[in-house]
């Protein structure tokens, strides 16, 4: 699932400055953007500016703290879903998101920083994750739209990261985008049910698009002109299409589906402009965002609890598993 | 908060199906070989997407050196004639 301007800073340790290198450094990391922006992979042993490394590894974690957060709006419903159906399709979406978790962060681990640092920095709350999963998901339509809505601004958002510098970051991306269609097209199906049932259900299909709708388009991150790293990222070869452009395209593919659906979204500025070839829609609430992103959404607290909860919980497992390996040391086994 | 203590690093190869190369797929944590493959399996197999799964720990694999590229790959460049289009044949045998 995913992201969102998925490369937030933390207050104190603002832009990287590129410039705050010794002289023959200076150079180098010269050639290496021009080098990076003209579309030249580069692999984990690589030299590689300090200022992209620190960049990747904040965005490369944030990205997977919010596969694994991502689990737990949807892990509520597990017992709860309406059919057996429903239920291994459900559990199939959040292995696979525990999946995704893992894939990049193995990516990040390729710049040198280490597991450990990287969950511990998720469970003190210092790092950040997609301001979406602090949402509550409140009834099964919720499941739904989260597969139709989040996921499909997801997937628009890491399309474009599948061609970023980066190669091992890329490659994750392209197995995450592989397996995120079906997440999507399961949502939609889910919810195309629904929309074929009683009155009740449609309502709350509806419902729950209201709910969902605005803090999706959030996912897209600042507007261009407020996006404090998007020059550095692009330069880079990091960051593909902007903001904007992303968040522009995942409206004109939401209203095409949502006539198919047969709900609206609760934006009455939503309108089709012939002249732009786009939908113009309302003004975003930049104070919601920010507020949440920042920690005070409404399930922030409660994602954290849970995910330090699940690691505690399975403290006894991995230290069972290590009781294992140091007692029984490596069997020779041939590679078949 | 507890510590995991840094299990160390495999990396997983994916051979997809019968008749071809395992092929690098990724990495994960694993206390020992055995759990390794077995979490290959879970977490790089959801979709039968192999037949033949090999963890190799990251800390037993030689690599060249990426800062060394130029000058260790150097020796090959100049042998053209290690090519089948070095050759220049009549028509009449170019399909050789």
């Amino acid at each position: 699932m995913y992201t969102q301007s998925l490369d937030i800073p933390s207050p104190a340790e603002g832009v990287p400055d590129p410039t705050a290198l010794p002289l023959d450094e200076l150079a180098r990391s010269a050639a290496f953007n021009e080098r990076a922006g003209s579309g030249e992979i580069v692999e984990a042993k690589d030299w590689m500016p300090p200022a992209y490394r620190k960049t990747l590894i904040r965005q490369i974690s944030q990205h997977a703290h919010s596969e694994i957060v991502g689990m737990l709006p949807e892990g509520n419903w597990v017992t709860r879903a309406p059919s057996l159906k429903r239920k291994t399709i459900l559990l199939a979406k959040i292995q696979d998101e525990g999946g995704h978790g893992l894939y990049l962060y193995a990516a990040a681990e390729t710049l040198g920083v280490s597991r450990d640092e990287l969950q511990a920095a998720l469970h003190s709350g210092k790092a950040k994750y997609s301001s979406i999963f602090n949402y509550p998901t409140l009834t099964w339509a919720d499941i739904g739209v989260v597969g139709w809505l989040v996921d499909g601004a997801a997937i628009i958002n890491q399309v474009p990261l599948c061609r970023c510098s980066y190669g091992p970051y890329a490659r994750a991306m392209v197995r995450i985008c592989r397996e995120e269609s079906f997440h999507q097209r399961q949502g939609f199906d889910s919810l195309l049910a629904m929309m074929q049932g009683t009155p009740a259900q449609r309502a709350m299909v509806q419902d729950a698009v209201n709910r969902w709708w605005w803090p999706v388009l959030m996912m897209f991150g600042p507007h261009d002109k407020d996006s404090q790293n998007s020059e550095l990222s692009t330069k880079w070869g990091i960051k593909r299409i902007s903001n904007d452009d992303l968040r522009q395209q995942f409206v004109d593919a939401a209203m095409a589906q949502s006539e198919v659906l047969g709900v609206s979204f609760p934006d009455p500025h939503l309108q089709w402009n012939a002249a732009r070839g786009h939908y113009d829609f309302g003004p975003i609430d930049w104070a919601e965002f920010w507020n949440v992103v920042n920690g005070h959404g409404p399930c922030n607290r409660e994602r954290l609890q849970a995910r330090v909860a699940a690691w505690e919980e399975g403290e006894w497992v991995r230290a069972a598993a290590s009781a294992y390996a140091a007692k029984h040391p490596a069997p020779a086994r041939a590679a078949a | 908060m507890s510590e995991r203590k840094d299990w160390p690093l495999w990396e997983v190869f994916l051979r997809s199906k019968q008749g071809l190369d395992h092929k690098h797929c990724g990495s994960l944590h694993a206390p020992d070989g055995q759990l390794a493959l077995q979490l290959a399996r879970d977490v790089y197999t959801r979709r039968q997407e192999g037949v033949s799964i090999w963890v190799v720990r990251a800390d037993q694999i030689i690599a060249s050196d990426p800062a060394e590229k130029a000058a260790f790959f150097d020796p090959m460049q100049d042998k053209i004639y290690r090519h089948p289009t070095f050759y220049e044949l009549p028509d009449e045998v170019n399909h050789l």
